[in-house]
């Protein structure tokens, strides 16, 4: 068991930095470290990894915060994202995930290689 | 900063595509990020900050849907979040102190290794049908 803790404890304090670090992407991280270390299902992998980073995520807000964070431009985005959220997690159990990943993981490579080239 | 309608959509419509990608657990963040940089030509740490901000309310809400279909395991929880808060307050000030444009490169190569392994990796199949029945 102390061995299961070692294991979760390095997952937490990675994820943790990542998602710090770039306020965003534990998530991404954390699933496969889910499924791969901790033997989790799949969609239980994608449920529990929310619950672990939502209040990650609030820790980093307030070390994030400042005196410009544009309240408005949040406000428009998030009630998008309160929508979208409901939506992705009633189809999380309905569609197949294979197909998700490599959609996804394009759309990824393809962000990725504007922001390094700027 | 006035902000017009279309502006507006646009922000909702960002919104939206990530959060059905939040929902899902599969990091809105990576769509959210890149899209206020490419648009709006947000800086690093601005788009940082907003995608934190929106990623409370949607994972509040997400986290509502998953825990009435019961997908979410307690157990691991716990020492997961400690340690996890551990590495987000070393993350967070690193992030802080760094300059932008570094910063986003760097999001833009953990983006590009992300998405390398999302195209490559297997889903595990087991579990799976057990859930599509239900």
């Amino acid at each position: 068991m102390s061995n299961g803790l070692f294991t979760k404890a390095a997952i937490g304090v990675t994820v943790g930095s990542l998602n710090g670090l770039f306020g965003a992407g534990g998530g991404t991280v954390l699933v496969p470290a889910l499924e791969k270390l901790v033997h989790m299902e799949v969609h239980k992998a994608h449920a529990t990894a929310i619950a672990v980073i939502l209040p990650l995520s609030l820790i980093s807000v307030f070390i994030y915060a400042n005196a410009d964070t544009p309240w408005s431009t949040i406000f428009w985005v998030s009630s998008g994202g309160v929508l979208g959220g409901v939506i992705g997690a009633r189809a999380l159990n309905k569609i197949k995930t294979r197909m998700l990943y490599k959609i996804f993981g394009l759309c990824m490579i393809v962000a990725a290689i504007r922001m390094i080239l700027g | 900063m006035s902000v017009g309608i279309g502006e507006i959509s646009l922000y909702v419509l960002i919104g939206l595509a990530s959060g059905i990608i939040s929902g899902m657990g599969i990091g809105g963040g990576s769509i959210l990020i890149p899209a206020l940089c490419v648009f709006f030509s947000m800086d690093q740490h601005l788009a940082q900050n907003i995608n934190l901000l929106y990623f409370l309310p949607t994972a509040a809400i997400a986290l509502i849907t998953h825990a009435k279909q019961g997908n979410i395991e307690k157990k691991p929880l716990m020492p997961i979040i400690l340690f996890g808060f551990l590495g987000a307050v070393a993350g967070s000030i690193v992030a802080v102190k760094m300059d932008s444009s570094l910063l986003r490169r760097c999001f833009g190569f953990f983006l590009l290794a992300m998405g390398i392994y999302e195209l490559f990796r297997k889903p595990i199949e087991r579990g799976k049908v057990h859930d599509a029945v239900r």
